[in-house]
């Protein structure tokens, strides 16, 4: 099983993204996942910037992905996805606007977490136009997953990449809800989001830590942890684990990580701030 | 002429769309293939025979929404329901499941396809990916889009569009909100309902305040004389920092009366009224408003202005008594 690092979901310095990504060329990671999927308004990194990035990772033996919006509404949000596409580099589509622009260019594909596949109907038919790897829906339990895969007529090359630690994608809106918590409108919401490299925390009025606010996404408090499920996930189909970026992870995270998935370390045991029940079919923000 | 598209979700509320003026009326089956997925609800293939015969005598068209997404395990039920409503004589199916809209398409080539908002298309080439690979010929566009993106997409899309014009405001892009599964295991996508209300509990204490609970979580807290609305997570009263407020939205509903004449001339086909899990008064109510208000634009044209009795009776019905134009009013976003 492949490791994948996710794109980062928040709007971070562009000093301190370029430091990040420098970083984790050492990481053992092998696949990583570049650019804004969440908001349009975030302008520290240029398409250039993000190319150099990939350019580095690359030449550090990475294997590198350009991501794209999840919700493109306007103009410039379409003509800015058919510059990602027009790039020549593998590209997650997170919209069937970019999944439609990707099979027009005759260039495989990789879906991300946002475009529905849950049955494996669905998931040949994006295969037939180009699919060569996917994320699935975070909500998908993990004998669905299996059972999906299980009914794939040739499962075996493709690839399943599921989100195996970090905060989940949980929503999308036209609505800032970093900018509301200001009382700013978006039209005016002066990148508030930079502010808040690690989201915004959201808690019930009992203290039940819920979501995560990050512009126009709501991602859960918890991060999902499925390190310990390693065995499970792998037999389910699954051949590349995504860890979503959070401005402390280690590299030596990656190095156990590694350790886990090769069977050299002893198992994980998840701790009580994550999350796994989205994998038992249960409330996403239980933990079994 | 603007088609007013009405909901119902049992038999009453039917005859109650009819009755008011609807154009067309739209209806799932009793089970999770739709997104109005709640006890009670729906309908059983004979209550659909019989709205059938109920429409084509007032010349009102039959839509079925099977607009969930089927999983490994249940596939077939999805496709019985698309052989289900071909059979029963439905104008058109509303779908959102790539797979499902594919098997569609395929086996009933003449069957109108359209697509729901839970497939959630909100530009052009998302547009076009589902006109090319599925001759739909119509999508429902999602509640993110502001008044000036819906004019875009009319002048570009492959394909008619319908909008939302009165219900439940959904914040979120639709079909892609997981918040509800997060809390419960179910959400509309793989369940068919966002906050069931078998994982809702009411709470009243000693003082007159009352809580509301999904799956055990507090939503909401409300004072002795305040109203209380349905616990959608999305419109609960969180903490942010030291702030305790409606984190991501009020309970409000969409109501977009006042857009009629814009939306007519940018060539919106189709006007979509939300709540199939209301009852037959609302549906009544609402139909018959939205059906005097798009004859009053007929005939009035340019002069065309809201009635206020109109917006008196709307605001009735609306979540917590208000309504919103969401995001078809900049800013709203």
């Amino acid at each position: 099983m492949k490791i994948t690092l996710a794109a980062i979901p928040y709007y971070w310095p562009r000093s301190e993204v370029v430091d990040f990504y420098a970083r984790l060329c050492r990481a053992n990671i092998d696949v990583v996942y570049l650019g804004e999927s969440v908001c349009s308004k975030r302008s520290e990194m240029t398409l250039d910037d993000w190319l150099a990035i990939a350019a580095e990772l690359q030449r550090a033996g990475k294997e590198v992905v350009l991501t794209s919006l999840a919700l493109i509404t306007g103009r410039n949000e379409l003509q800015m996805m058919k510059r990602i596409c027009a790039q020549g580099l593998q590209v997650e589509a997170n919209d069937t606007a970019t999944v439609q622009r990707l099979h027009e260019l005759g260039q495989p594909f990789i879906c991300g977490s946002s475009i529905n596949i849950y049955n494996a109907p669905t998931l040949q038919y994006f295969v037939r136009l180009g699919m060569r790897r996917w994320v699935a829906p975070v909500e998908l339990a993990g004998t669905d997953l299996a059972a999906l895969l299980a009914q794939t007529t040739r499962a075996n090359s493709i690839e399943t990449e599921i989100l195996g630690w970090g905060k989940l994608p949980l929503a999308y809106s036209a609505r800032c809800y970093t900018a509301r918590a200001h009382n700013r409108p978006k039209d005016a919401c002066k990148k508030i989001c930079i502010d808040y490299p690690r989201g915004m925390a959201v808690t019930s009025q009992e203290n039940t830590a819920l979501f995560t606010l990050n512009g126009i996404q709501t991602l859960s408090a918890s991060p999902q942890d499925l390190r310990a499920l390693l065995p499970q996930v792998r037999s389910a189909g699954v051949t590349h684990f995504r860890v979503v970026p959070e401005l402390d992870l280690k590299l030596s995270f990656f190095d156990a990580l590694k350790a886990n998935i090769s069977g050299d370390a002893q198992p994980v045991t998840i701790t009580s701030d994550a999350c796994n029940g989205y994998w038992y079919g249960v409330a996403g923000m239980t933990r079994e | 002429m603007i088609e007013l598209v009405a909901p119902a979700g049992s038999f009453p509320a039917f005859k109650a769309a009819l009755e008011a003026g609807a154009d067309t009326v739209y209806v799932g089956f009793k089970d999770a293939t739709n997104a109005r997925h709640f006890a009670g609800l729906n309908f059983s293939d004979d209550q659909l025979a019989r709205a059938r015969t109920l429409a084509t005598r007032k010349s009102v068209k039959l839509y079925v929404a099977i607009n969930t997404y089927p999983q490994a395990r249940n596939w077939q039920q999805w496709t019985s329901a698309v052989d289900n409503a071909v059979a029963l004589g439905a104008d058109a199916l509303i779908l959102a499941d790539t797979g499902l809209l594919a098997y569609a398409a395929e086996k009933y080539p003449a069957m109108h396809l359209h697509l729901s908002v839970q497939a959630s298309a909100t530009n052009s080439l998302a547009l076009k990916f589902y006109a090319d690979n599925f001759a739909i010929k119509r999508a429902v566009l999602p509640r993110v889009l502001s008044l000036e993106q819906v004019a875009t997409l009319c002048e570009h899309s492959p394909v008619d569009l319908e909008v939302f014009g009165f219900g439940s405001l959904c914040i979120m892009a639709e079909g892609r909100c997981v918040l509800s599964s997060y809390l419960t295991s179910e959400s509309p996508n793989n369940s068919g309902a966002c906050s069931p209300a078998k994982y809702v509990r009411w709470e009243e204490r000693a003082d007159g305040s009352r809580l509301s609970r999904l799956n055990n979580v507090l939503i909401d807290k409300y004072a002795p004389d305040e109203p209380a609305s349905y616990p959608t997570l999305c419109k609960g009263r969180f903490r942010v920092g030291d702030k305790v407020y409606h984190t991501l939205e009020e309970p409000t509903s969409l109501s977009t009366l006042q857009l009629i004449p814009q939306l007519a001339k940018m060539g919106v086909k189709a006007i979509k009224i939300e709540g199939r899990q209301r009852s037959p008064v609302y549906v009544r109510q609402v139909v018959r408003v939205w059906r005097a208000a798009l004859d009053a634009y007929v005939a009035q044209g340019e002069a065309f202005v809201p009635d206020p009795s109109w917006i008196a009776s709307l605001n009735t019905v609306a979540e917590g008594s208000q309504t919103s134009l969401g995001a078809y009013s900049r800013p709203w976003q």
